[in-house]
């Protein structure tokens, strides 16, 4: 049983949770959740490499989509070490208390 | 209305559902486990669109790894419920209304280009799926380099995880 979906369903849905995805990053205070939120949108773009690489029938979007979570468990691993060394200077994780360079 | 669609429709309501959640839980931690249901879900997706070797890849490095360091990192920090301090008068006047315009925007984008348009009119009926073998092949010939490229990355980035998260005690 093959997908019959239109793949515009899935552009649709991977722009609600890119959208979601901003969201969250504007709106959450906590360090840790705004990269989760950071997560969330990498996957939202995931999801339509997935679905163009289906409509043209092109297998480069799918070598993307391994490229793109590569790079997004690197920059996890780099990101959350310095939410590590933020929480050892300052002792907090909300963003508003971090604002030794704000103008 | 045929079983594809009700999988999809499903599955894309458990990913919003999860994405909400991930914005209205206090908690990291009920955050963290609302964001492995909307992987786990894109990866029933990825299933239905013919990428298997994706939703293998989604559920062991993403949803298995990459949130179990998260987990990990707020389970390290003790990190609790989210303290609201008092939000900038520009977020709270113009980040919701223009968030929600960006999503609606996408949305009408999406479904009244061009492309949107020619790729919900058909060709897909066709489609077979798609051949780990062949995606593998087309990995080690054509992007081989960008393959060597992301080792090093890999290698840097564990580096830098390395020199930061160090604890530089004085002798």
């Amino acid at each position: 049983m093959m997908s019959v979906v239109p793949v515009s369903y899935y552009l649709v849905l991977s722009a609600i949770l890119f959208g979601l995805g901003v969201i969250a990053f504007v709106f959450k205070r906590n360090i840790i959740t705004i990269f989760m939120a950071i997560e969330l949108m990498l996957n939202a773009v995931n999801l339509a490499f997935v679905a163009f690489a289906r409509a043209h029938n092109q297998l480069d979007g799918l070598v993307f989509v391994f490229f793109v979570i590569v790079v997004a468990a690197a920059e996890a691993a780099v990101g959350l070490a310095i939410v590590i060394t933020v929480y050892q200077n300052r002792q907090t994780l909300n963003i508003d208390r971090i604002n030794l360079l704000k103008f | 209305m045929s079983l594809p669609f009700i999988v999809f429709f499903v599955f894309a309501f458990i990913a919003v559902l999860g994405a909400l959640m991930l914005i209205v839980a206090k908690e990291p931690i009920h955050s963290a486990l609302a964001l492995v249901l909307v992987m786990i879900s894109l990866a029933v997706l990825y299933l239905m669109l013919g990428a298997e070797f994706i939703a293998a890849v989604q559920v062991i490095v993403y949803a298995g790894a990459i949130m179990v360091l998260f987990v990990f990192v707020i389970m390290l920090l003790n990190a609790g419920a989210e303290e609201r301090t008092d939000w900038s008068k520009l977020a709270k006047y113009a980040g919701l209304p223009l968030g929600i315009f960006l999503l609606l925007e996408f949305a009408h984008w999406m479904f009244r280009s061009a492309i949107g348009q020619e790729i919900a009119n058909g060709s897909l009926a066709s489609a077979t799926s798609v051949s780990t073998e062949e995606m593998s092949r087309m990995l080690f010939n054509q992007y081989v380099f960008p393959f060597e490229a992301t080792s090093i990355l890999i290698l840097i980035a564990i580096l830098g995880a390395l020199v930061l998260a160090k604890r530089d005690d004085p002798q």
